[in-house]
């Protein structure tokens, strides 16, 4: 019986039915292509959406201004394509990726403030390679003891790599603990008529450099995820014995899972120290590698857009918020952001458990489990 | 580690322990040519014990190129943990196993790999969440040499690495009668069809030695049928094939020699007639006494 059935049930949801991305897969290339540059071209706009009538004043925010709001979307976006790398497709279960994202931060602001007991005052181009080395270092740092864990053994020890670094940060004379690092330089780039591009009275230009990072590094993870090494991470995180038998060296994908997480997340704290022009040790909370992991989660796990629109999505609500006054307390609703989101979370995770934008492969394994439940 | 000490040495007999000289670290040192053919991979003398209990107990055996090799024993008789011992999974307590006259003893699983040993789970351990092709492909990937960098650039490599994977990984669905379902995610395939999907993966890698590990539990007669004729394929394209089962007739039909485990210790080898007739695998399988044997 269950042969032709089986046959039958597959051939109907293999692409067949499935949904938008399904869709998606069926067109060609250069439909594909149109379709990509007509979302680059709108993310382009997005700054501009509170000019729209009726629908824009909506998506704007209020309690902070909507290029700023925009530029928070892309550094935490970056942060979730990075550990997107390390969760969705190693299955490495890293709690403790703010760690790289200060790491980076941090390495910008020794090599280009002035408050640095360095005094090198570099320009902040000059410091990237440096922070995204560093960075990366500090992923094999973190990856080379903890080979030998998994799940949340994994989870616990890299818990401990952020507290490490935040601690560290705080007490340290170096890294000026709470004073912290003040008069960052920007991004290079002036007007012609000498003003500078990267200002501080406006972020849009920071969100189209950011924007244009996370095109690139899409482009990336993408074709990583598409070859050899992303076959590899998800035979890793399918079963780790069975991959080694079958010829994947794991130590060595998973060391270079975690340096290109750990080399994303630096970058997305290179883009924060570019804008923010101050940074202290109470940036780099704990909640922060939390919350880029519900939306990677969110998003969906081991999906590059799922872990974008989760990305996105972490930032922008608490955002949103901001600035609207709750009708019964008359306080500002942000004050609710962690109690919303713990209700948008587990809403998703009761409709829609695989994610909001699921991996194929993530979206089927669910589907087939609720066959098992309830055969035909 | 009361095991009956009844019987050992007296079962030495034709193909088996031949200990030469024990060239293993003269790395390209030939084996000694046997009888029927070269040997290609030796057990001498391993033992394996976890605490107390000894899993293998001074088991000498050896296979020759080209053969199907049946390695069979009640439940508990150390079958799988042979195939763990040459497979990397475990470290012998003492003895030697040699892969074409070099010692293997202590390599990494993927090294082992990549030399030429692939093999089946008993439960079948698929990558569930990746398709069939994915799943093959990851045994191709084996012998690639695609780096992170090339992947990340798409640099010619990984284009010739990624067709050539891929029309090898086609190849083998096909051989082993699956390619209709390269597109699904290995979990949604039939039960008969993941043990293919098994036996297709650890062929990408490439073995000169095949361990089926039980590939025919949960098999109907028809399905046994053809998994032997696909067994037989296998070994008539020049792989040696290593067969763990516990369906005696199935065993009988299609292996050239046998080796036969109780308690860990090798009981008797030899072709399937004489092993079908040894009072002690008799004694074995239907729990007569040894001693009355």
């Amino acid at each position: 019986m269950s042969e032709s059935v089986a046959a039958t049930s597959a051939k109907k949801s293999w692409r067949g039915n499935g949904g938008v991305r399904g869709w998606y897969g069926r067109q060609s290339l250069v439909v594909r292509v149109v379709l990509g540059i007509v979302f680059a071209v709108l993310a382009v706009l997005l700054p501009y959406v509170g000019d729209v009538p009726v629908i824009g004043p909506q998506i704007i925010t209020v309690g902070i201004d909507w290029p700023s709001a925009l530029f928070n979307m892309s550094y935490y976006v970056l942060l979730a394509l990075g550990l997107n790398v390390v969760v969705g497709f190693a299955g490495l279960l890293d709690l403790g990726y703010v760690g790289f994202f200060a790491v980076g931060a941090y390495t910008v602001a020794l090599f280009t403030s002035p408050d640095s007991v360095l005094h090198t005052e570099w320009k902040w181009v000059a410091a990237i390679p440096v922070a995204l080395a560093v960075t990366m270092v500090s992923g094999l740092i973190l990856g080379w003891p903890t080979l030998r864990l998994r799940g949340d053994y994994l989870a616990i020890v890299t818990l401990g790599f952020a507290e490490i670094i935040r601690i560290f940060a705080t007490s340290s004379e170096t890294l000026r603990g709470d004073r912290g690092f003040s008069d960052l330089p920007h991004p290079p780039g002036d007007y012609s008529d000498g003003k500078a591009i990267f200002g501080v009275a406006d972020a849009t230009p920071y969100y189209w450099l950011g924007l244009a990072v996370i095109i690139v590094v899409i482009f990336a993870v993408r074709n990583l995820d598409r070859s050899r090494v992303g076959r590899s991470w998800l035979a890793i995180r399918e079963d780790e014995e069975a991959a080694e038998i079958m010829g994947v060296r794991t130590i060595k994908y998973k060391l270079w899972a975690f340096a290109i997480g750990a080399f994303i997340g630096g970058l997305g704290g290179v883009m924060f120290a570019g804008q923010q022009g101050f940074m202290n040790s109470q940036t780099f909370q704990l909640q922060f590698s939390i919350l880029v992991l519900a939306g990677v989660v969110m998003g969906g796990s081991g999906n590059i857009f799922g872990a974008i629109l989760g990305g996105a999505l972490i930032s922008y609500i608490p955002d949103r918020l901001r600035g609207i006054e709750d009708p019964i307390w008359h306080t500002d609703l942000f004050g609710f952001r962690f109690a919303i989101f713990g209700a948008v979370i587990i809403a998703i995770m009761i409709f829609r458990p695989q994610g909001l934008i699921p991996s194929r492969r993530r979206a089927m394994e669910l589907k087939d489990r609720e066959k098992e439940v309830a055969p035909q | 580690m009361s095991e009956p000490h009844i019987e050992t040495p007296q079962e030495l007999d034709d193909a088996n322990a031949k200990p030469v000289d024990r060239p293993a670290q003269t790395g390209a040192a030939k084996p000694s040519p046997d009888k029927k053919g070269d040997v290609l991979l030796e057990m001498e003398n391993v033992t394996l014990r976890f605490g107390g209990v000894v899993a293998l107990n001074d088991v000498s055996f050896a296979l020759r190129k080209g053969e199907i090799f049946g390695l069979i024993g009640p439940n508990g008789a150390g079958k799988t943990t042979c195939f763990n011992a040459m497979t990397g999974v475990y470290r012998p307590t003492s003895g030697a196993i040699r892969f074409k006259g070099e010692s293997i003893v202590g390599k990494k699983k993927h090294e082992i790999t990549r030399g030429g040993i692939a093999r089946t789970f008993q439960n079948v351990r698929l990558f569930p969440e990746m398709t069939a092709l994915e799943n093959v492909m990851v045994g191709a990937d084996a012998h690639h040499k695609t780096s992170v960098l090339s992947a990340l650039f798409r640099l010619p490599r990984f284009w010739k690495e990624e067709h050539e994977g891929r029309d090898k990984s086609l190849e083998l669905l096909r051989f082993v009668g699956i390619e209709h379902r390269a597109g699904e995610v290995s979990r949604n395939l039939s039960y008969g069809e993941q043990r293919r999907l098994e036996i297709a993966r650890a062929l990408a890698t490439d073995p000169t030695l095949l361990c089926l590990d039980e590939p025919a539990a949960g098999f109907n007669p028809a399905e046994k049928a053809e998994l032997l004729e696909l067994i037989r394929k296998i070994r008539d394209t020049g792989v040696t094939v290593l067969l763990i089962e516990h369906d005696m007739r199935l065993v009988m039909g299609v292996t050239d020699r046998i080796v036969v485990l109780e308690f860990g210790k090798k009981i008797a080898e030899g072709t399937p007639a004489e092993v079908r007739d040894d009072p002690k695998v008799i004694a074995a399988y239907l729990g007569v006494p040894t001693d009355a044997a």
